[in-house]
């Protein structure tokens, strides 16, 4: 009797892939959220984007899609069976992800240093518009910052897959799934960027 | 393995990666100009193609079969008549 556990590598991508649609659908509700609201409340919307700092957030920019370089290149490195190599690279998208953190720990800080956070005391003296721009702001980044610590959490668990032999160049599609989160990652963080930095 | 998979090399993938980051640059650059509502437009559509550069190449999608690029298109047409209807009750009630 044969144990060999039961593959199906085309079935895993096609079922990654339909739960990134699944995503992709949930930030287009949070983004058709911001168009409307932007329609409605202009002049909030500017005066509220202006007070996000778009240095930071070209900072974020540029570290996210160094950590999507990072796990595309993981990737080709396991299909090249140099298996030590994607370890490392899998290690520089997590470091790239607790940099994406650490900016956005001291990005929301601040805000809320200055009375800026949902339902705070000094939105609701302001302006409706302003107090709903914040809201889907804090929503928005929220939700897409849980997954920045999902899928850090992921990588770290395939790169010990890796280390350990269970993930092999001939057997990787968990780290092509890994990786395919993580893009999606950055994905809607290509859309976040100009939304929320630098349109307004 | 039975299925052919396509690996992408390195040197495509930091090219890639240069280019996004270009993008980058020259979104932040148009959008610190008075350009009015062309600013939107501007930045948009370089998402879009930052966007279809992640998704093609990082993601693969350029070198998958046909059910992952209808399903992709299914997805984006979905997007599109949901964000479409809803701005066609906002733009003229």
């Amino acid at each position: 009797m044969s144990h060999a556990a039961h593959k199906d590598y085309a079935g895993a991508k096609l079922g990654m892939w339909l739960f990134l649609f699944t995503e992709l659908l949930l930030f287009g509700g949070l983004f058709l959220l911001y168009a409307v609201y932007f329609k409605r409340y202009p002049h909030e919307f500017a005066a509220g984007g202006k007070q996000l700092d778009w240095a930071m957030g070209t900072a974020n920019t540029a570290i996210l899609l160094t950590s999507s370089l990072c796990a595309a290149i993981a990737v080709t490195a396991v299909q090249r069976c140099e298996l030590r190599r994607a370890v490392w690279l899998i290690g520089g998208t997590i470091f790239c992800a607790a940099g994406f953190m650490v900016i956005k720990y001291v990005e929301w800080s601040t805000k809320i240093g200055h009375g800026i956070y949902p339902g705070s005391a000094h939105l609701k003296e302001g302006p409706l518009g302003e107090s709903i721009f914040f809201s889907l702001y804090f929503m928005t980044t929220g939700i897409h910052g849980l997954h920045v610590l999902i899928g850090g959490a992921l990588l770290a668990i395939i790169a010990l897959k890796v280390r350990s032999g269970e993930v092999t160049g001939e057997n990787y599609v968990l780290l092509e799934n890994g990786a395919l989160y993580w893009h999606l990652v950055d994905l809607i963080w290509i859309f976040i960027f100009p939304l929320y930095y630098l349109i307004l | 393995m039975n299925e052919q998979h396509h690996i992408v090399s390195y040197r495509i993938l930091v090219g890639i990666w240069l280019a996004l980051l270009a993008l980058t640059a020259l979104t932040v650059g148009i959008t610190r100009l008075e350009l009015g509502g062309y600013k939107v437009l501007a930045a948009l559509t370089i998402a879009c193609v930052k966007a279809w550069l992640v998704i093609s190449i990082f993601m693969h999608m350029k070198y998958e079969g046909r059910l992952l690029r209808w399903l992709l298109f299914l997805t984006l047409v979905t997007l599109a008549i949901f964000i479409g209807l809803t701005f066609f009750d906002v733009l003229y009630r």
